[in-house]
Order: C-alpha cells, then sequence, then structure tokens
C-alpha cells in the first residue's frame, strides 16, 4: 500500500499490528501450548470481525492505521443505509481476544520414560485438563451524491452517502480531505450501479483527546442484507503487492466459507523440529507464504473452526458472552443452549485470505454451512525423553529417535520450504542428534536381553 | 486383434467420469465429499431402485441411473449427517418413478433431492466455493464431460447454457463498469462447469427438440443470474433447474420430437 494511500482512504479493511502478550502456557489434553501465531505476523494484515445469523450482519473492522489519527479516513461500501443505533465502537482488546483464542498454535508433548510400562506396569499418560469452560441528517446533494446522515461515533465523525454517480462521488470525498487513489473511480461506480451505501469516517481529534484514548478502536457496522460478504476491491486499488485479511466469522450454525473461492484447510497436526519453539512466528509464515503458492494464490485458508465455548489446547481463554455480544453476536446472551457437550450457540472460524486483484477479482462471498467439525491449526513439538533409563525398551526407543527427527527434518522442509539440510543442522545444534543417542553400554544389555529371549 | 467395442450407453462414461472425480477428490484434491456419506448416498439410491423396480414390476432392475444420482449426490451435497445422504439417495429415485408427466420423469433426480432438502431441512448445503477456478481443473471437467455428452447425444444444451450464463456474466460486468477478470473467474468455477456437463445437460429431463432445450436452457442461466445476483442465492442454479423443469412436458407437447432412449436398442420396458 502507498503511503500516500495509506494516509488517505483506507479501504474497507485494513489492520492491526497488536502487541498481544503470550497468554502462559496451559496444559491441556492435547499436548501443552506454548505459542501462537496472530494476526500481529503480517505485514499489512487486516482483522475484521464477521458475525452472521441468518441475514444480520454485524461487521467489526480493527484497523493497523499508525499514522497521526487526523488522517485516518476510511470509505466501506455497505449494502443498506445505516441508522446511528447501527453503528458503534468495539474495545480493540475483545478484537485482539478472538484473534488470540483463534490463532494457529504451537503445542509440545514430553515423551515418557521408555521404560516406565515395563517399570510401572501400565503406560505413562499425560495429564488431562479439562478443557476450558465458557466464562460466564440532514440531506445535502452534491452532484448525485447525498449524505443520508451524520453521526458522531465516540472518536469517529460519519456520514452515510448514497450516490448516483462515481466521479460526483470521487469529487465529494475529494472536496472533504478523503484522498482517492487513481482507479477507485470504477470500483466506486460498480458498487454505486448495485445501490450500495458508503460509511464513511473520519476521526474527530477533539472527542478522541476527551476520552482519553491513544489508540483508534475498532468501528462496527450492522446491517440486514443477503449479502454475505466482504468489499475487498477498492483495498487493491493501488496496492502495492498482496495484503492479508484474517476473517473471524461468528456464527449461530456451523463453519463459514467463501462461496466463489476454494475454503483449504491449511495443513496441521505436524509434528515439526524442537527448535521452531523459538521462532515459531517465522515458521508460520513461511509456511504460509508456501500453502498459498501451492493454491496458485486463489484460495482463502481455514484456520481455526471451533465451538466458541471451549478449546483444547487454548491459545487464549474462551470469550465471554458479553465479549461475543460487543462483537455482533446477541444470540449468544438469550436462551443459549448447550450444544456439543458443554459448548455454546457462537461457532467461530478464522479464514486467512492473502489478496490481490489479480487474484481476487471479485469481493469475497460467503455462505455459512451446517458444519460443526472442530478444526485447529496445531504443530507439534515432541521432546524426547531425558531421563534416565534401564530397560531394552529404550535402547529400541533411542534407535527409533533419529528416523523420527528426519521426518520432522522432512516435514518442515515441506511445509515452508526451507533447506532440509540445513533445518537438520540447527536441529543438531539443538540436541536433536540424527546419530542413535542410546548410552554406550547398551550393546551390553542387547546382548543380554537377546540371551533372555 | 480383436477391436475394442466401446460401449454405447452414455451412462457408463459418466459413471467412469463422476467415479474419477470421487477419485480424485478422496486423493489428490479435497472437494470436500467424504467416503461414509458418499456409500450411503449410492447405496440409497440404488436400494430406492431396487426397491421401485420391484413395485412398478420392471422386468429388470436398472441400476446405472441410481449410481449416476448417488455419485452425483456424493460430490454435490454437504450435510452434518451421513443418513441425509442416504436420503437424498432415497428421494431422487423416488422422485423418478413418483413424479412422472406424459411417462417421463420430470426432475432431474439428484438436483431435486438437493433442492428438496436445501429448502425442507436445515441441515444440508452445497459448496459452490470448493470447486475452486484452476483452469487444470475446468479442462478435465471438460474433457471427461464431451465424452459423456457426445454419447449422451446432449452437449448442445450444456455448451448453449454455458454461452447463455456467460452472456449474462459479461452483459452484467458491461453494465457494472467491471474489469474482464471478474466474469472470467466467474466462469472458472468448477461448480458451474459441473452442473453444465453433468445436471442440466442430463436428456431425461430436458427437452426432446433442439429449439425449445436451447429456450430452457437460456431460461435457467436466466433464473440462475437473478437468483445468484439479486437474490443472493447459494444454490442458485440448482434451484433453477428444479424450479423450471416442469416446464419440459409443456415444451415436449408444442415441439414434439423422438423420444430420447440410452440404449440405441432400448429394452422394453426398462425404464424408468
Amino acid at each position: 500500500m502507498s503511503k500516500a494511500f495509506s494516509r488517505g482512504i483506507k479501504a474497507a479493511v485494513a489492520a492491526v499490528a497488536i502487541t498481544t502478550q503470550l497468554t502462559p502456557p496451559a496444559a491441556a489434553f492435547c499436548g501443552f501450548y506454548v505459542a501462537k501465531a496472530d494476526a500481529s505476523l503480517f505485514n499489512k494484515a487486516s482483522k475484521v470481525v464477521l458475525a452472521w445469523e441468518d441475514g444480520k450482519t454485524a461487521v467489526t473492522m480493527a484497523s493497523d492505521y499508525e499514522g497521526d489519527p487526523k488522517e485516518f479516513a476510511v470509505v466501506i461500501p455497505v449494502p443498506s443505509f445505516l441508522e446511528r443505533k447501527d453503528i458503534s465502537v468495539v474495545a480493540m482488546k475483545t478484537v485482539d481476544h478472538l484473534d488470540a483464542y483463534t490463532a494457529p498454535r504451537l503445542v509440545e508433548y514430553f515423551d515418557p520414560d521408555p521404560c516406565a510400562e515395563i517399570r510401572d506396569g501400565f503406560l505413562a499418560r499425560l495429564k488431562a485438563a479439562p478443557p476450558s469452560a465458557p466464562a460466564a441528517g440532514a440531506v445535502q446533494a452534491t452532484r448525485g451524491v447525498v449524505v443520508e446522515a451524520t453521526y458522531a461515533v465516540g472518536e469517529y465523525d460519519i456520514q452515510i452517502l448514497s450516490a448516483s454517480q462515481s466521479d460526483g462521488l470521487v469529487a465529494y470525498l475529494t472536496e472533504n480531505g478523503y484522498r482517492i487513489p487513481a482507479g477507485a473511480e470504477d470500483v466506486l461506480e460498480s458498487y454505486i450501479k448495485q445501490k450500495t451505501h458508503f460509511f464513511i469516517a473520519k476521526v474527530n481529534l477533539g472527542r478522541m483527546e476527551e476520552a482519553g484514548h491513544r489508540f483508534l478502536r475498532p468501528l462496527q457496522v450492522r446491517y440486514e442484507s443477503r449479502k454475505f460478504m466482504l468489499p475487498l476491491r477498492l483495498g487493491t486499488v493501488n496496492a502495492q503487492g498482496p495484503q492479508d485479511l484474517i476473517v473471524l466469522g461468528l456464527t449461530h450454525q456451523g463453519r463459514v466459507e467463501t462461496t466463489n473461492y476454494r475454503t483449504v484447510k491449511l495443513p496441521t497436526g505436524m509434528d515439526v523440529p524442537l527448535y521452531v519453539k523459538d521462532e515459531f512466528g517465522r515458521f508460520y509464515t513461511a509456511m504460509f507464504d508456501r500453502a498459498a503458492e501451492r493454491q496458485d494464490r486463489r484460495a482463502v485458508f481455514l484456520e481455526y473452526a471451533w465451538d466458541i465455548g471451549w478449546c483444547d489446547p487454548c491459545a487464549a481463554e474462551p470469550l465471554s458472552n458479553d465479549e461475543l455480544s460487543a462483537l455482533g453476536a446477541p444470540w449468544i446472551g438469550g436462551g443459549a443452549k448447550n450444544r456439543n457437550g458443554g459448548g455454546s450457540d457462537a461457532f467461530v472460524t478464522r479464514l486467512h485470505v492473502r489478496y490481490d486483484a489479480q487474484h481476487f477479482p471479485e469481493d469475497l462471498a460467503f455462505m455459512e454451512t451446517r458444519d460443526r467439525e472442530n478444526f485447529q491449526g496445531r504443530y507439534v513439538l515432541r521432546h524426547p525423553y531425558a531421563g534416565k533409563t534401564a530397560c531394552r525398551a529404550a535402547d529400541d526407543y533411542y534407535d527409533a529417535l533419529p528416523d523420527r527427527f528426519a521426518q520432522e527434518a522432512e516435514t518442515l522442509a515441506d511445509l515452508t520450504g526451507w533447506d532440509e539440510k540445513a533445518i537438520k543442522a540447527r536441529m543438531e545444534a539443538s540436541g536433536q542428534s540424527f546419530t542413535s543417542s542410546a548410552p554406550e553400554h547398551s550393546w551390553i544389555r542387547r546382548w543380554f536381553f537377546n540371551q533372555d529371549r | 486383434m480383436p477391436a475394442i467395442s466401446w460401449p454405447k450407453d452414455g451412462r457408463y462414461y459418466q459413471i467412469a467420469a463422476l467415479g474419477l472425480l470421487l477419485g480424485l477428490n478422496m486423493t489428490l484434491i479435497d472437494l470436500g465429499a467424504k467416503p461414509l456419506p458418499s456409500l450411503f448416498a449410492v447405496a440409497g439410491a440404488l436400494g430406492t431402485q431396487a426397491v421401485c423396480s420391484r413395485l412398478w414390476r420392471l422386468p429388470t432392475i436398472d441400476l446405472r441411473s441410481p449410481l449416476i444420482t448417488g455419485l452425483s449426490l456424493s460430490l454435490l451435497l454437504r450435510a452434518d449427517e451421513p443418513w441425509l445422504h442416504a436420503a437424498a439417495g432415497c428421494i431422487a429415485i423416488a422422485s423418478k418413478f413418483v413424479l412422472r408427466i406424459d411417462g417421463k420423469h420430470v426432475w432431474n433426480p439428484a438436483g431435486f433431492a438437493l433442492v428438496a432438502l436445501i429448502f425442507g431441512t436445515d441441515d444440508v448445503w452445497i459448496s459452490p466455493g470448493q470447486w475452486g477456478a484452476s483452469l487444470w481443473f475446468a479442462a478435465l471437467l471438460g474433457f471427461l464431460a464431451l465424452l459423456v455428452l457426445q454419447r449422451a447425444r446432449r452437449a448442445d444444451i450444456a455448451l448453449f447454457f454455458l454461452a447463455s450464463y456467460a452472456a449474462l456474466l459479461f452483459a452484467r460486468a458491461f453494465w457494472l463498469g467491471d474489469p474482464l477478470a471478474i466474469p472470467l473467474h466467474q466462469l472458472e468455477s468448477g461448480s458451474l462447469l459441473l452442473f453444465a456437463f453433468f445436471m442440466i445437460s442430463d436428456p431425461k429431463t430436458t427437452p426432446e427438440a433442439r429449439f425449445p432445450r436451447f429456450l430452457f436452457a437460456f431460461a435457467v442461466a436466466l433464473l440462475a443470474h437473478y437468483l445468484a445476483f439479486f437474490m443472493q442465492m447459494r444454490p442458485a442454479l440448482y434451484v433453477a433447474l428444479i424450479a423450471l423443469s416442469p416446464v419440459n412436458p409443456i415444451l415436449d407437447r408444442v415441439f414434439p420430437s423422438q423420444r430420447f432412449q440410452w440404449s440405441a436398442t432400448p429394452r422394453q420396458g426398462a425404464s424408468p
């Protein structure tokens, strides 16, 4: 995105560089959660929460805007007129919470003592922790542009426009200090012909100072329309290179998917080398780059799909009903039935799309499916047993480790495109050796046990 | 060396094509079909055909058409419970036996079951995006389909439907001032091609004569376009086809033509 562009119009969706603190590691049935890959890893990543229930939509847009607030401006096509009660601001921490809760995660397991089965007569088990439970206007016409309403919402001054000609709209926006990039006029024209309204917002510095906010809070708009979609096209005009968008879908029935692009599950569940723990962010971005390339950069990736009442393992605690209501899922409050045993009435889908005009010419269109199957982007570290061993099973265990490590190296190379030799060198350096680490005296034991048999 | 004799009945090619797609789905590229629901859909369709053939006292139980229906449902229908696929297979085949005018069934069985379940229950959906828009897949579908349609002698309606649908997409883009990339992207949709080559081209549920076939194809394209873009309906293609199929018996009376048979020498009474 060019500087001029990013200072001027921030189209449709834009994003956030957040510094989210890592939640302390929590024990859970599926290993120990150690790191997450939230939206802050990706440059130019926008986050949008899209709550949908049978035509009622709430779109919450978290902006990545870091410049001078007085330069901030957004122009968002919306399918219908918005009243004052349809617009609000949401605390950034609520959006960040949903981002953290759904982020792809790294978990780690510790191998049990290979001799334990013999010694204790049963398999050592991972201690299972229960999954976390749910936390409780005036009309003014300018060359075909009609200012349908003007609102003051939090730190924002907002206007709802309708227009009959794109040149009039561009002129109006320019006169009012919105910098419109070349090429946007055609896109605006297309929206105008589809009877779209335009939601435009600027920051009111006085109110911002008065309220003591240092950062711009996410804006939320709510409307009723059969159009279950997100406008991308304005954001691709003049954009330099692809942009990342994280769509966090909140629905009543089940998973959200795109209807005009393929929705593809991100590779998940793989064992990766232990050193990935120190550079999970680098691993995740490399893996995403490669996954996107493999789908010819035309796919939308599913990173998380889960009943929002619980998680396992949890990258962050589930959201409270109040937080979900604030994000536009009001149905969560009343008469929440328990589904999926302890689950809630809301389902969250995290979609990650890397888009540019060439590969994503159309706006994203969505549908809600009835699929409530859980899915998460999850990568696994398996620590070899580090204690002392004294049994024959231990030799087999140590003999099998190099193959297991080699498999991890191969997996990592395949996922990220990194050089396998370099990966193996890093693994050796971090203590994952490719020669058997069975104790030196083991031949004696081996001989002894062989005699025994 | 004896010459290979290729079967004349187009249904064998259709079964092979759909089977190959299902195989690809299970191995190379995940289109969303799963083994157990697929099995249920095929079993439901074959079982219903067997039962209905007995009830209607048909001399033989022809399993080719219900196998095509079962495979189509496996590829297209998504549900949260596998038994819904079995139900879809039953509804599809039962509709073929029960809902008939002038000795011909009115609706494409798989299409009818899809629409009936989408509107009749809250538990099924179709995934139009999952077929992607990659050209190689489109090319493969086209190739498979041509094989089938050459045999079924109904390539014309598929091509005319695609032409009509494309014309409407380009007209819309022209009206909106959209770049050509948008209608081209919409046309590359695997789901559209699948519908054209394996659903609307069903010779048993389309007009017998060429001119009304063209009329029918255009009407389906027009209605689907309206439902998709103005009503935001996701299964627009299937709804349009099922909504308009009842006009076919009228078109057949106005434009009479020789009745289509799958085999060159049909067995007496072997239909439906």
